[in-house]
């Protein structure tokens, strides 16, 4: 679903519902295990510590999704061709249905407890989400259209160029909308673990700590990051599909 | 000319085509008419030399055509214009994909947005426009590339009564004007007596020639008045219904 530009209104007075909602509740229940939203958007603004777990949780979403994209693309538009399409639909038939956030111990095995095997993780589970919406968007393209273009004398690459990679666009935007939420749900398992960097690891600190509010702090930074990437795609896709 | 030979065409094993002859003069108009899925389009696709026949050939100038050629343009109904380009760059691909300097472009395609009464919407994507500016947008593309064929595939279909008109004048000045061969598919008795100097009737599938009706008196906007147009529209409608 597209904001459309007259809908701001309506998201600052759900936001301002929202927190007054957890005022509310906090204030009914008056335990610390739900803090007070100020207490918990003070937090938020005197921490520093809070800057660098976010800037590194904001870093390895965007990575894996930088890593993703640019695999899952060319799988998926070029799956139109049969060679292709023979070498990787197998392969993505037999192992998209598998849990892939499973994979993290393996990975970690493998590739050590850095970042690395933590954006593989993440990069894993996005790519199977892209390519698989890309291939089915690249494959609906009407014959009609590629009719169309070769009477006016294309070649294979342009028929690409101006009409199998605009026409898919717009759902490729669907894909990244979508997988942002993917991200930050498997960035948040991915940090959880064995590091101590991250706001998935703030969480889980702060948890065990029993510091409520810090926890609260990262749930809310986390839940910020997500949205702050769902609006800049979204404002992207604007510019992209400008034709929709 | 264009000479159809003898075509045929399955689709795995369904007959399309059976063993369709014609052809077309060079500079005449020619309209293909018969019942949907008579493998009109089909046989469109093949003379512009996107599909190929599964039997026979069609020559363009004594060439047999197996790819597309330079000299031919095809518009067809509902897919022809680009949604994800302006009407600019809609009417300037064909120039684009043939390597033409974006000088010459730049003069050939606003020389056909005046002449196509487009100026002003060369920034528009084509759902902000009108079914009739539409195709003007697909036939201006089709002819920034200076063909001497040109093919449609029921261009005016999805156009109102008035507007679908307006188009067979406009389509008929620009017949006379540029003098290209014009082969048109249709489902319109109408418009084939309208536009088709020869008109080629096809029967149900798979589509055969049914008959070949010499229409000569096509070239005027007033034909669509006089007595002999509904004479050959009367005729033309009973060879459809006939069996």
């Amino acid at each position: 679903m597209q904001a459309s530009e007259t809908n701001y209104k309506g998201y600052l007075i759900t936001l301002l519902s929202l927190l007054l909602l957890w005022e509310v509740a906090s204030y009914l229940i008056s335990n610390p295990a739900l803090p007070n939203p100020i207490d918990v958007l003070a937090l938020m603004l005197s921490r520093r510590g809070l800057l660098s777990h976010t800037a590194m949780s904001l870093l390895r979403v965007i990575y894996s999704l930088a890593l993703a994209l640019s695999l899952a693309f060319p799988a998926g538009i070029f799956s139109r061709e049969k060679i292709v399409d023979t070498a990787i639909s197998p392969v993505i038939y037999l192992l998209y249905p598998i849990p892939h956030i499973v994979l993290l111990p393996l990975y970690i095995l493998i590739f050590g407890i850095g970042d690395l095997s933590r954006v593989l993780l993440i990069a894993t589970i996005l790519f199977f989400q892209i390519a698989v919406t890309t291939r089915d968007a690249a494959k609906q393209v009407s014959d009609y259209y590629i009719y169309s273009i070769l009477s006016l004398g294309a070649s294979k690459l342009d028929i690409y160029r101006h009409v199998i990679i605009p026409a898919v666009m717009p759902k490729i935007m669907t894909a990244l909308r979508i997988s942002i939420g993917t991200a930050i749900a498997v960035l948040f398992f991915a940090e959880s673990f064995a590091t101590t960097s991250g706001l998935g690891y703030l969480i889980i600190d702060s948890w065990s700590r029993a510091d409520y509010k810090m926890m609260y702090a990262a749930i809310t930074t986390m839940a910020l990051l997500g949205f702050i990437l769902y609006v800049i795609v979204e404002s992207i896709e604007r510019r992209v599909c400008r034709w929709m | 000319m264009i000479s159809v030979k003898n075509i045929s065409k399955f689709f795995e094993d369904i007959k399309a085509l059976d063993g369709v002859t014609f052809e077309v003069e060079r500079g005449e108009s020619c309209a293909i008419i018969g019942p949907s899925g008579c493998g009109k389009s089909t046989l469109l696709l093949i003379m512009a030399g996107i599909l190929e026949p599964s039997e026979g050939e069609v020559k363009v100038d004594g060439k047999t055509v197996n790819s597309p050629l330079r000299s031919v343009a095809l518009i067809l109904q509902d897919f022809g214009l680009f949604p994800w380009k302006t009407v600019y760059d809609n009417v300037a691909l064909g120039l684009r994909l043939r390597g033409v300097d974006r000088k010459t472009e730049k003069r050939r395609v606003e020389e056909l947005l005046k002449k196509f009464g487009l100026l002003g919407f060369e920034r528009a994507y084509p759902k902000q426009l009108s079914g009739g500016m539409k195709q003007r947008v697909a036939i201006a593309r089709a002819i920034a590339i200076e063909p001497q064929i040109l093919l449609m595939d029921e261009p005016l279909s999805s156009l109102d009564a008035l507007s679908r008109e307006e188009m067979q004048n406009f389509l008929l000045k620009l017949w006379k004007e540029t003098g290209t061969t014009m082969v048109l598919v249709t489902h319109s008795i109408e418009e084939a007596v309208f536009l088709g100097k020869k008109i080629v009737v096809l029967t149900e599938r798979p589509g055969k020639i049914k008959a070949v009706v010499e229409n000569k008196e096509v070239g005027d906007e007033s034909y669509r008045h006089e007595e002999v147009f509904f004479e050959r529209c009367k005729l033309l409608r009973r060879i459809i219904r006939a069996t």
